[in-house]
């Protein structure tokens, strides 16, 4: 029922042309994620409340097409078990070509796509912008902060400064976070709209971070793995860099009178 | 092969008898492995293994990825999404693949800047300069392809401006541009024939790599004094020289696992570092990005072609942007033969020295300047970048030869090398 207030709440959103490509946003702050630098792993519950958000807000009008039910039981995701994972597709109606007509959803699906015409598919999201750009636009800080674009995606929900305007027919909403300043996305969060099973604090902020992290999760669904492969690989390859600079160094030892 | 004398391959066995009448093979091996070497050889000559190494991690991850994926307008990008999230270790192969292409370019830009500085363009080394310089714009069409392949927005968009660029030739432009595109616009005909080139060239650029080592296996290897290996004799030669087994195989494969251990920090702990993150946006005719930036590598000559801003007579300036973009590696090119000094090193030309470095700044100012868009002071200064790099080729080189008084250069290799590490007292020379 909630859900249906909020898709009539979300306006129907035209996101003028130029504002879809460039994310070079002012005003996006850091976000001290749990999934950042080599060693940060995602936070299962939060990753499951993010989930929560975006089944109960976002996806009245987002899709999520690139990810696929049974993922959420991976492990390093929000890795629910397997009849969790059944429960949670069932909410969902997809389009069956077999049947030529949609039913509930399945683990083997993957989410729908937005069911708004121009709401941004979020698959992809947390990738496809980036928050920070400095200094000087070399990028130079992002080996330090990440790309900023779970940060963007915290700022474009909660830079709301509850100005309105219309324009062409639709209404626009200023959004400091948001190249142009007007975005067609009606505020969507509002303190303690969603309430979390694990009774964690539903403030506007905290779910607009749940929800990055979630998406975050959903634009990189292999980060765990791909972090411990670099860690691992970056060890081994120490280990021999080391192996083979003193065979290096024995070996040339005679020649630079070092034997 | 001609050049440093050395010991050659004798086929012992009977098998090995049997085989070299038929197919010296072993022979070939063998000389292009124990090639003599010059022992002064410092770290800036491994980047040619760090390249070899690139190539062929290039090639092996492309042909896996190429198992899934699609080159269709409408299933490109969700195809490298599969790869990305349901293929075993498909993230990993194409992290590779992306970032690996960075790798080769940063090796590529060391590697040249390297010859530049040491002269190893110069005479007997043109043709290995040449197809190094041949094998540099392969690598250059063969990133702009792969990077169209998972037809993203700025996949779409880069494709979109450079064929432009060849339809700002004046007169035959918009044919060529079509031919180029297979249609009107960046569509299906051309991510098919994109994919197509993109598989095909980096086979053309192993041949090529293979033509470049044989050059400079003829010439002998340059080295950080530019004076020429002592070649009278085996014995003479080999006071100069190490085989490149078992010393030069160590010493560069302890470079290129250094150099991995970086690589493997930066696709394990941040792979999108030096992507675009538009790229992660599916491509859309309908939807310009605000800023169209090439890949990193590419950008001091997106910032060339971009300084030019001026008409000239009746040549429009985005054609001038165009000769200058392409004249600007083909002065490179032209380095063995406007580069008029006789001392081959730029260890011991005191004025070269300074022009050198200038041109390596100016390549990362002309680099900063092609991310930045041209407002504002950016066009002025990569103007002045820009000219000069023609300069430095053009007028700079050709002129310092004449006018420098270069320091003296050491008699031999071994002189070099006795310097860095000095004989014991006791030992009998």
């Amino acid at each position: 029922m909630k859900k249906t207030v909020l898709s009539v709440l979300v306006a129907l959103g035209v996101t003028t042309g130029s504002a879809f490509g460039a994310g070079d946003a002012a005003h996006i702050h850091d976000v001290d994620f749990s999934f950042e630098g080599p060693f940060g792993s995602f936070d299962q519950h939060q990753l499951q409340r993010g989930m929560q958000v975006y089944q109960e807000v976002c996806s009245a009008c987002h899709g999520l097409r690139q990810v696929a039910f049974r993922t959420l039981a991976d492990e390093g995701g929000p890795h629910l078990t397997e009849d969790q994972v059944k429960a949670f597709a069932a909410l969902y109606d997809v389009y069956d070509a077999e049947l030529d007509d949609t039913r509930a959803a399945i683990p083997s699906d993957k989410f729908p796509r937005s069911g708004v015409e121009n709401a941004p598919d979020l698959s992809l999201m947390a990738k496809a912008r980036a928050g920070f750009h400095g200094p000087a636009g070399l990028g130079i800080n992002q080996i330090v902060k990440g790309m900023g674009g779970p940060e963007y995606i915290v700022a474009i929900l909660t830079s709301y400064t509850g100005e309105e305007k219309t324009q062409a027919g639709s209404t626009l909403y200023e959004n400091t976070a948001f190249p142009g300043g007007w975005i067609a996305m009606a505020p969507p969060l509002s303190d303690d709209q969603v309430e979390f099973a694990d009774g964690h604090d539903a403030s506007a902020h905290h779910m607009a971070e749940d929800t990055a992290a979630f998406l975050m999760w959903a634009a990189e669904p292999k980060m765990m793995a791909r972090k411990w492969t670099g860690l691992l690989s970056v060890g081994f390859l120490a280990l021999l860099t080391v192996l083979l600079y003193l065979t290096n160094k024995k070996l040339w030892a005679p020649h630079k009178r070092k034997a | 092969m001609a050049g440093i004398p050395h010991d050659h391959y004798e086929p012992k066995s009977g098998f090995e008898k049997w085989l070299d009448a038929r197919l010296p093979i072993a022979g070939v091996l063998y000389s292009t492995l124990m090639i003599p070497t010059p022992k002064n050889l410092n770290w800036m000559w491994i980047w040619g293994i760090v390249l070899t190494f690139c190539l062929a991690l290039q090639i092996i991850t492309g042909i896996i990825l190429v198992m899934h994926y699609v080159p269709h307008v409408d299933m490109a990008f969700d195809s490298v999404e599969h790869i990305m999230r349901d293929v075993n270790g498909g993230w990993a192969f194409r992290y590779l693949h992306a970032n690996g292409a960075s790798l080769f370019f940063i090796a590529v830009y060391i590697h040249i800047f390297r010859g530049l500085y040491y002269g190893s363009y110069k005479s007997p080394r043109e043709i290995t300069w040449i197809v190094g310089m041949l094998i540099y714009l392969a690598m250059m069409a063969t990133g702009f392809l792969g990077y169209v392949l998972p037809w993203g927005q700025m996949s779409f968009w880069g494709a979109t401006v450079i064929t432009g660029l060849f339809g700002a030739i004046p007169g035959v432009g918009p044919i060529i541009q079509e031919w180029l595109l297979g249609g009107p616009a960046v569509d299906q005909a051309t991510l098919n024939r994109f994919f197509s080139l993109h598989y095909l060239l980096p086979f053309v650029i192993v041949g090529l790599v293979v033509i470049h080592i044989w050059a400079f296996h003829t010439t002998g290897n340059n080295n950080p004094t530019g004076v020429e290996v002592r070649r009278k004799s085996k014995a003479e030669a080999s006071k100069d020289t190490l085989p490149f087994w078992p010393y030069f195989v160590i010493k560069d494969l302890f470079a290129l696992v250094l150099v991995l251990t970086i690589f493997a920090a930066i696709v394990g702990f941040m792979p999108n570092y030096l992507g675009h993150p538009d790229n992660y946006i599916e491509a859309n005719a309908l939807s310009t990005p605000a800023h169209i930036v090439p890949e990193w590598y590419y950008l001091p000559f997106y910032a060339i072609l971009r300084a030019i801003t001026f008409d000239v007579l009746f040549l429009d300036a985005k054609f001038l942007g165009v000769l200058a973009m392409f004249g600007a590696i083909f002065v490179m090119a032209l380095a063995p033969w406007l580069d008029t000094s006789s001392t081959r090193s730029g260890r011991y030309r005191p004025m070269f020295k300074w022009w050198f470095w200038l041109l390596g700044i100016d390549f990362m100012v002309l680099m900063w300047c092609g991310a930045r868009p041209a407002e504002g002071l950016v066009p002025l200064i990569s103007l002045i970048g820009a000219i000069y790099w023609f300069a430095y080729f053009l007028v700079i080189l050709p002129i310092l030869g004449r006018i420098e008084k270069p320091l003296p250069t050491p008699e031999t290799i071994e002189a070099d090398f006795d310097a860095h590490y000095p004989p014991k007292s006791t030992e009998s020379r």
